[in-house]
């Protein structure tokens, strides 16, 4: 290996790298993006759902709890004259659930017989439903509950024998989800610059005949494919400071870990993202089926399967065992880590060598397919 | 225009992609894999949640509550600690997703007749699970609360706690998806995220090839007019889009039992829609870009916000208002409530064509500015 004929290369691809718009554009301008949409306009935290509430009963105490559900931060309430608009509305997605507090409440709670609320939700949007059946159910107690007391005349802080838990959050106490998700979309960044666009590069050179082309000069493979990967290595790890930068000044998404934890986890991450995209680009040599198999292996699974946005525990067994190859699932761990609770050793350590056990993999099989394929 | 050469360039286009065996493969093979997968994998249950305990208590109530909190479904494991230390390690290196802390008075205040306290300590890095975990764990402490009640609040003589009324009950139904399984949520969503991905990526290359290979001269040279180009690539792409937005669909019904409630013929004119409105975008893009690397990451940089704005992966009312304005203009957003409400709400024709005239709009508009862009590109 020789150092001058690898800084040629390097500094070929660094060029390339700098004249293509879009490798800015997919480096700089979606990353911000990105991180903007994930701190601001997209959030998994439930809030102004709009709930119909139907009111049969004219009586005080319907109309106490009716105002109950008005009073809470999280829903919109919209008055329904009768039951049978409601499912269209629902239909329509007017509304997300509805509300019906039947004709017989007052009465029933007068007679000491247990009334019953009627809470219909739209199942076709699962999460938004389940919350709301459980919210719903809050309401209606804390609402008998403080009525009981009122009327027994016992004070507030009376309350019998119950269990009260206190829930807290630690690492993110006012349980914003931007804390989660800014840190973890630097993995779809990552993803999309070491996997999807290495293999787009190297496919290129392959469909075009240009890496037989660099196979005959002097230099050799370990060079030549150094020469590629260093480049977009690099490129990685701008990318990650920049985000990093962004959610610490302008996203208010605070660092608690230490910038160097923070590089090293990108860094040992690009090592697996970086690998894929080559093991992809020497499969496919096209850069239509690289890029498929680039978003369907690399991008989509840093998306679904990395435990970004759905939990990794929760998934059939057969699926969890497949997110044990998909770095994504490590570095997401690790990015949430970083940012929210410091550098924990403990759990980055391990994280950091299953990535590189992962891209070590993946090198192992590409150097086997490239070989073959050359004597062919 | 001529039929016999829009017929010729149609399959011509329509071979470049599927000439190739391991390119016909792509096509077909990963979305379909890619919803079998995502659709079992995404859920937004919690199971197989890991909790510490840390009794200080150890009396009969400590372990009452215990032993309900590990038998109930989404618990996994319950791992007793010594110390707060320990209880401290586990959370940071995210080996449990709660812990519980039961303080030493926890029994002795409730056979008291007081309120006993529980801290429930969550991981803020995964704070959605620990929500709906938290959830879980209260259902289970508002059914120790009834039976403590009536154990003890009758015993102290307290009938204002004990006897008298229970809440109001409430009668949850989940319309449309009564189990509220997550992936009859998710394979509607999926079906038209994976046919728009499809249909923008084969348009997206389709200029920016012939201009990297060289061979878009050799159309121009050749009798084609500009319309017939922009229609030999609109029509292969709407073919690709179609089909595979349909086996997507018949995967969703019979492989993985999602229910088809609406109307199968407006969902088809729908997709149409969608599909032509997505092709006018690609179209568009392809050709700005000079290299396939341009259009493919030009297609990247589109799908992401469109994705991420549609309302597929969180609800849209959870955006600010001029986002919300702005995704009026994605056609995913649309094709998303038609596909939807055609699996499970059942979609009266209103509703959908609601949700069709945008999408109509969309396609004038894309297709219209694609022409006129190719056409100039062409001079």
């Amino acid at each position: 290996m020789k150092l001058r004929r690898l800084l040629a290369l390097v500094r070929k691809e660094s060029l390339q790298i700098v004249r293509d718009p879009s490798s800015i554009l997919i480096a700089f301008v979606l990353p911000t993006i990105l991180l903007f949409l994930f701190a601001y306009a997209v959030s998994l935290d439930v809030q102004d759902v709009r709930l119909g509430v139907v009111l049969e009963n004219d009586g005080a105490a319907a109309r106490e709890l009716a105002a109950e559900f008005a009073a809470t931060r999280y829903f919109d309430v919209l008055p329904v004259r009768d039951r049978r608009e409601v499912e269209g509305l629902v239909v329509a997605q007017k509304l997300r659930a509805v509300v019906v507090i039947p004709q017989d409440f007052d009465r029933r709670l007068a007679a000491g017989s247990r009334p019953a609320v009627q809470v219909l939700t739209d199942g076709s949007q699962p999460n938004t439903a389940s919350f709301i059946a459980g919210y719903a159910e809050g309401v209606v107690a804390t609402w008998f509950e403080s009525r009981k007391r009122e009327r027994a005349a016992i004070g507030p802080t009376a309350t019998g024998p119950t269990v009260a838990l206190q829930p807290r959050f630690w690492f993110n106490p006012e349980v914003e989800s931007r804390r989660f998700l800014v840190p973890g979309s630097i993995a779809i960044v990552m993803t999309t610059i070491g996997t999807l666009l290495t293999a787009l590069v190297m496919a290129r050179e392959w469909e075009r005949g240009t890496m037989e082309a660099l196979f005959s000069t002097p230099s050799s493979i370990l060079e030549i494919l150094l020469g590629k990967l260093l480049p977009y290595f690099g490129l990685g790890m701008l990318a990650t400071l920049g985000c990093g930068l962004l959610a610490v000044t302008v996203f208010d998404v605070p660092l608690r870990g230490s910038w160097g934890a923070l590089l090293a986890l990108s860094a040992a991450f690009l090592v697996p993202a970086l690998g894929q995209g080559l093991l992809i680009s020497a499969l496919a040599r096209n850069q239509f089926i690289a890029a498929q198999v680039a978003v369907f292996s690399g991008f989509l699974p840093a998306f679904l399967l990395s435990g970004f946005l759905f939990e990794i525990e929760s998934m059939p067994p057969l699926i969890r065992a497949l997110t044990y190859l998909i770095p994504a699932r490590y570095f997401v761990t690790g990015l949430q880590t970083v940012f929210a609770a410091g550098d924990v050793w403990a759990q980055l350590g391990p994280n950091m060598l299953a990535m590189l056990a992962v891209g070590a993999g993946f090198f192992a099989i590409t150097a086997r397919k490239t070989r073959k394929s050359l004597d062919r | 225009m001529n039929l016999y050469r829009l017929t010729a360039l149609t399959v011509k286009e329509l071979l470049s992609y599927l000439r190739d065996p391991k390119s016909r493969i792509t096509l077909i093979g990963p979305p379909l894999m890619q919803l079998l997968v995502f659709s079992f994998a995404a859920t937004l249950e919690v199971k197989n949640v890991d909790v510490a305990l840390l009794d200080r208590d150890h009396g009969a109530w400590s372990e009452e509550l215990t032993a309900r909190v590990r038998a109930s479904s989404f618990v996994d494991e319950l791992l007793p600690v010594d110390g707060p230390d320990e209880l401290r390690e586990l959370i940071d290196t995210g080996r449990v997703l709660m812990a519980l802390e039961l303080p030493d008075d926890f029994s002795r205040n409730l056979i008291a007749g007081r309120p006993a306290q529980v801290q429930v300590i969550l991981d803020g890095r995964r704070a959605n699970a620990g929500q709906i975990a938290l959830r879980y764990l209260s259902d289970i402490a508002d059914r120790m609360n009834r039976d403590l009640t009536f154990e003890l609040g009758t015993i102290r003589g307290a009938p204002a706690f004990g006897g008298g009324v229970p809440p109001p009950e409430v009668a949850v139904r989940h319309w449309f998806n009564p189990n509220l399984v997550y992936r009859w949520f998710i394979v509607p969503g999926l079906v038209g995220i994976l046919a728009m991905l499809l249909a923008l990526l084969v348009t997206g290359l389709s200029i920016a090839r012939e201009r990297e290979l060289g061979t878009f001269d050799q159309l121009l040279v050749s009798p084609v007019t500009p319309l017939e180009i922009v229609v030999g690539k609109t029509v292969p792409a709407l073919i690709v889009g179609t089909v595979m937005g349909n086996l997507m669909i018949v995967a969703g019904v019979f492989a993985l039992r999602v229910p088809f409630t609406g109307s199968l013929w407006l969902l088809e004119l729908s997709l149409v829609l969608f599909i032509f409105s997505v092709v006018g975008i690609g179209l568009m893009l392809s050709s700005i870009c000079k290299t396939q690397q341009q259009a493919i990451l030009g297609v990247f940089s589109i799908m992401v916000p469109v994705i991420l704005i549609s309302g597929f992966a969180t609800p849209l009312e959870n955006m600010p208002t001029w986002l919300q304005i702005v995704a009026q203009a994605s056609p995913l957003k649309h094709f998303l409530i038609i596909v939807q409400g055609t699996f499970l709400r059942a979609q009266p024709v209103s509703d959908v064509l609601a949700n069709a005239w945008p999408l109509a709009v969309i396609a004038a508009c894309t297709l219209t500015l694609a022409n006129l862009i190719v056409q100039r590109r062409l001079q």
